[in-house]
């Protein structure tokens, strides 16, 4: 679309773009961060200044950033795409020679306000990118191979540099969210079903051929994959956190221990409280019935996104919010399942909740495309 | 410009199709989120929870109160004090070094254990508290605490530890405490888990040992909760332990006391027995030791002095020595002899200083012979040939089965350490132990208690109750415990005949009192109060043909540690037998010097439940013994020493 066919259909200019925004969507991302204020409250000991406070300025600026981008018209932001994700990449590989180096691997710059992840931004920027690709292309070769190769490039190519950060869950992320804007912008069934088949072909005959004279991996490879897979083999070690998690979900009951009395969090059996294992906590305090209040927040703004993409009938804007719905589910669905013991432990925060910049602020800037493509849509 | 395709309905409504299918994706894992909430949050909730309190909370157990150990009278031979230490921790401490420098101003510290404090706060964890130093006294424990501010993470604590007031008194027979040892663990199912706690003290001998489970009570548990390293934020609740049973034994700590005082440097044991009940009123071996230095942990130095002293103060010879019991026995062959009818106290043997067996001369302790013997003649002077003929004729298994029926060659039941069996042979003992026929020799040597008969201080104790009383006294040591006295079974009657048992009482009475006595110069003049008893003297050497062609060397020439045992049995009063008393004193000398004049003074003590008066002892030696008994460095009723006078 264009400049000029916004100007004929009449998108909302001005102040009243104010109204066309989903403020309801606002209104339950701002109770998920306020229970992420609560739990980081509680998991300092009472205390506003240690987690809660910071993040609530971040919030704030995230919310700021939201709006800022949301009443920008959405086909400034793609014709901002390209220029988004090369700015990332080359963010990327900055980090990937020059960053500091945080948690052992290489993720970070140092903006002296705030430590910028490249590869959350990445995130947002390959959605961006991806989605601007399939609106300029024309419908008939979505699903020509050498159409194909060109989003695949765009999205393996950050994809190799997180994964060499090391970054196990952000590699996987980026990598879901390309294939699911991929899919949702109608690329054949074919191809997701061979690369299906052939990552699951390849994952069999690794696991097959073990204790097989063609053995496709070391004997010191398997055990690593087998903590990794199963950490409660190692209570010690790599098992510790996520047993110390499952027994603070599990002992916090229906109703929990009630508000800061958490002793799993409270006595530090808890490790990354504040961070990853964020959700832990809630479930420690608030029992089953705060955990299941999260997911259906968690739900409802999934329900949102997805209904704002069904209605919109630009493209570039469907596709965007689509990423940005997979990559806000992935974020919260790879978190809770390590939490809860269902996947192996993959370093990504709980949305919204955990303690930390990058991932609040990208978020917070995916929602305001998002608001932007809703306030911009044609009606 | 090619709008109308990507802008075109079938376009939107793929993609709209599209998105749905991912959100029925999401959907989908979403539900799986929310069972798996359901799963560990509802249905394993119930374990979890119990996890989770088991991580939290530990279980501490608190020492009980060691039971106090007290002599008859209710004075105190085993107690606990107050234990003054200093405790650091290291996060509080800070700068550790500059801390430890800083105590060692305030409280001495030597160089090692300022080296061991360090140690133990580097390897512990940083909330750790690591004793920097043990029994303070109250002085230096008050000017810890009052130099607290200059001492950060320095904690003045009490605790409780073992202490022995009558330090060297009661050594062998209550033993002392020590730490834990990985052999207290030994063949022992579940072990009691207040052994686990650092540092807990258990009996390691004597008393201490034996009634370890009466005196060691029941510990306390408090619950604490800590954090994930361990650190111990608050106490939930406690459950106060059952403190250890008072113990009342039967010993007198005055007697004791008397008597080890009486013997002084002497290598020697005397045991005292109540006549009446087998109540043990004294157990002292001599010389002793401080089993306090235990409790603290003993030097090596000390260690090594105790071990390589060569009267073994360590060794409680009163029940564990084994020595041959000389002509203290001479009551066991004659009584034997009586009882099977072999002798009567009329039958008179004929001793011309020696025995001729089959051509082998055994030889009477007097060369030139007693002349006509018969049993009281034989007892008072000693004569070995009236037991030569005496043991012949009734032969060693009757002896034997005598020496039993007295206590000898048995494990007297007291809660002691390594109490000896001893040794009373007969044929088939040498039979099975050296495989060797017994000969005539055996019988003549074990006549006399030489050869291989064995007896322990207690045994004979037993035994001389035992002919004082014609009852199978049983010695006990343990006269309550917590407050409940410990029944006494009447002793039943030996099965010795009245007028045989008085035939040897009189023999005894006028070893003590007759002209010609062997003890006589340890006679007791006090009215009613005359004893009865027996000397003996034992080799401990064999003297050979040479040498007594060469004239028998005397005790006194030879190295100590060659010289005869001296020995005696005794009881008294004679004619109402009250107490019943042996003295061992090794390589002493002759019985009736070395030993019966010791046995005499404990008697008198006993008796008199005091230092004996001067009237007691014959005129003659009024004067020696005052300044021997006004000598004697005896302890208060609190089981101190007297302060040294300067004279």
């Amino acid at each position: 679309m264009s400049f000029l066919e916004y100007r004929v259909k009449t998108a909302p200019t001005g102040f009243s773009k104010v109204f066309a925004l989903n403020w309801a969507l606002v209104l339950v991302v701002t109770a998920v961060a306020a229970i992420g204020w609560l739990m980081l409250y509680s998991i300092s000991g009472g205390r506003l200044e240690v987690w809660a406070e910071p993040q609530m300025k971040r919030y704030v600026l995230g919310l700021v950033l939201m709006f800022v981008i949301a009443f920008t018209p959405i086909w400034f932001w793609r014709s901002m795409s390209g220029m988004a994700y090369a700015i990332s990449m080359i963010l990327l590989l900055i980090v990937e020679f020059f960053g500091t180096v945080g948690m052992g691997a290489q993720r970070w710059i140092d903006l002296g306000f705030m430590r910028l992840q490249p590869s959350e931004l990445m995130k947002v920027t390959l959605v961006m990118a991806l989605a601007s690709y399939y609106d300029a292309l024309d419908d008939k070769k979505i699903s020509r191979p050498l159409w194909v190769l060109v989003p695949v490039a765009l999205i393996v190519a950050p994809t190799v540099l997180v994964l060499m950060q090391p970054n196990l869950g952000t590699s996987i992320m980026l990598l879901v969210v390309g294939a699911c804007v991929m899919f949702a912008a109608g690329v054949s069934f074919w191809y997701f079903g061979a690369v299906l088949a052939l990552v699951v072909g390849a994952v069999a005959s690794v696991f097959l051929s073990r204790g097989t004279p063609w053995q496709l991996l070391h004997d010191y490879q398997y055990a690593r994959i087998d903590t990794f897979l199963n950490p409660a083999a190692d209570p010690l070690g790599a098992g510790y956190n996520i047993i110390q998690a499952k027994i603070a979900l599990g002992s916090g009951g229906w109703a929990g221990k009630g508000f800061m009395q958490g002793t799993q969090s409270r006595l530090n059996f808890l490790p990354e409280k504040h961070t990853d294992f964020i959700f832990t906590t809630l479930g420690e305090e608030f029992g089953f019935v705060g955990a299941f209040s999260l997911l259906i927040l968690y739900g409802l703004i999934l329900v949102f996104l997805i209904w704002a993409a069904v209605q919109n009938k630009d493209r570039f804007s469907q596709l965007l919010i689509i990423g940005v719905a997979v990559n806000f589910f992935l974020y919260l669905a790879i978190n809770l399942s390590m939490v809860m013991g269902m996947a192996p432990v993959v370093g990504v925060p709980l949305p919204l909740l955990s303690y930390g910049g990058s991932a609040t602020l990208v978020i917070m800037l995916a929602f305001g495309l998002v608001q932007s493509a809703i306030v911009h849509r044609l009606r | 410009m090619k709008r109308v395709a990507r802008d075109s309905e079938a376009s939107a409504r793929r993609v709209t199709r599209r998105a749905l299918l991912l959100g029925g994706g999401m959907a989908a894992m979403f539900a799986a989120l929310g069972y798996r909430m359901r799963y560990l949050g509802v249905e394993q909730a119930d374990e979890f929870r119990l996890l989770a309190e088991e991580n939290r909370i530990n279980m501490r157990l608190i020492p009980p109160t060691r039971g106090v150990i007290h002599d008859r009278n209710g004075k105190v031979l085993a107690g606990n004090e107050q234990n003054y230490r200093v405790v650091m921790t290291r996060e509080d401490a800070g700068d550790v070094e500059t801390v430890l420098n800083r105590l060692s101003h305030v409280i001495p510290l030597t160089r090692s254990d300022i080296a061991d404090a360090l140690d133990g706060l580097e390897k512990n964890s940083p909330f750790v508290p690591i004793t920097v130093k043990d029994r303070l006294d109250w002085e230096e424990f008050s000017r810890v605490a009052l130099n607290a501010p200059a001492l950060p993470g320095v904690t003045p604590e009490t605790g409780m530890s073992r202490v022995y007031p009558r330090d060297t008194d009661f050594a062998h027979v209550i033993g002392y405490v020590g730490p834990v040892s990985e052999k207290d663990f030994e063949g022992v199912e579940n072990p009691d888990p207040v052994l686990r706690i650092p540092k807990f003290q258990i009996g390691k001998i004597g008393v201490e040992k034996w009634l370890e489970d009466t005196l060691r009570g029941e510990a306390g548990t408090k619950r604490i909760e800590v954090n994930h390293i361990g650190r111990v934020m608050r106490e939930i609740d406690r459950i106060e332990g059952t403190p250890g049973a008072d113990v009342h034994l039967t010993v007198d700590a005055g007697v004791q006391n008397f008597i080890q005082a009486r013997m002084g440097e002497e290598s020697a044991a005397c045991v005292m027995i109540d006549v009446t009940n087998g109540d043990v009123i004294a157990a002292v071996s001599s010389p002793s030791f401080d089993p306090n230095l235990f409790v603290r942990g003993i030097s090596n130095s000390d260690f090594r002095f105790l071990m390589d002293h060569d009267h073994r103060p360590m060794a409680n010879k009163a029940v564990q020595g084994a020595y041959p019991p000389g002509s203290t026995f001479k009551m066991v062959t004659a009584l034997a002899a009586l009882e099977d009818g072999a002798i009567t106290p009329e039958t008179t043997f004929r001793c011309p200083g020696y025995y001729d067996a089959g051509g082998r001369k055994f030889h009477c302790w007097r060369r030139g012979g007693h002349g006509p013997v018969n049993l009281e003649r034989s007892l008072m002077e000693s004569c070995d040939v009236f037991y030569y003929e005496t043991a012949l004729k009734v032969g060693i298994d009757k002896i034997a089965e005598m020496g039993r029926r007295l206590g000898l060659g048995q494990r007297h039941d007291l809660p002691m350490s390594a109490i000896t069996e001893g040794n009373m042979p007969d044929k088939a003992w040498k039979l099975e132990r050296h495989k060797a026929e017994w000969r005539i020799g055996d019988t003549i040597n074990a006549s006399i208690g030489q050869g291989y008969v064995l007896t322990s201080p207690l045994q004979l104790a037993v035994m001389t109750a035992r002919i004082a009383s014609g009852k199978a006294i049983k010695p006990r040591l343990v006269r309550a415990i917590d407050g409940q006295e410990v029944p006494v079974e009447p002793a039943e009657s030996i099965g010795i005949s009245t007028s045989n048992l008085t035939a040897v009482q009189g023999g005894m009475v006028a070893v003590m009192n007759g002209k010609s006595g062997t003890a006589r110069s340890s006679r007791i003049v006090a009215e009613g109060l005359q004893m009865a008893g027996k000397t003996g003297t034992a080799q401990v050497r064999n003297i050979s043909a040479a040498e007594r062609a060469a004239g028998v060397i005397s005790n006194d020439q030879l190295p100590w540690n060659r010289r005869d045992h001296a020995l005696f049995v005794g009881y008294g009063p004679a004619e109402n037998p009250r107490y019943a008393v042996a003295v061992v004193v090794e390589h002493g000398g002759g019985g009736s010097t070395a030993a019966a004049p010791i046995a005499r003074d404990a008697l008198l003590r006993a008796i008199y439940g005091a230092v004996p008066p001067l009237e007691a002892y014959p005129s003659d030696q009024r004067g020696r013994m005052e300044s021997l008994l006004n000598g004697l460095v005896l302890r208060g009723d609190d089981g101190r020493l007297p302060p040294a006078s300067d004279t």
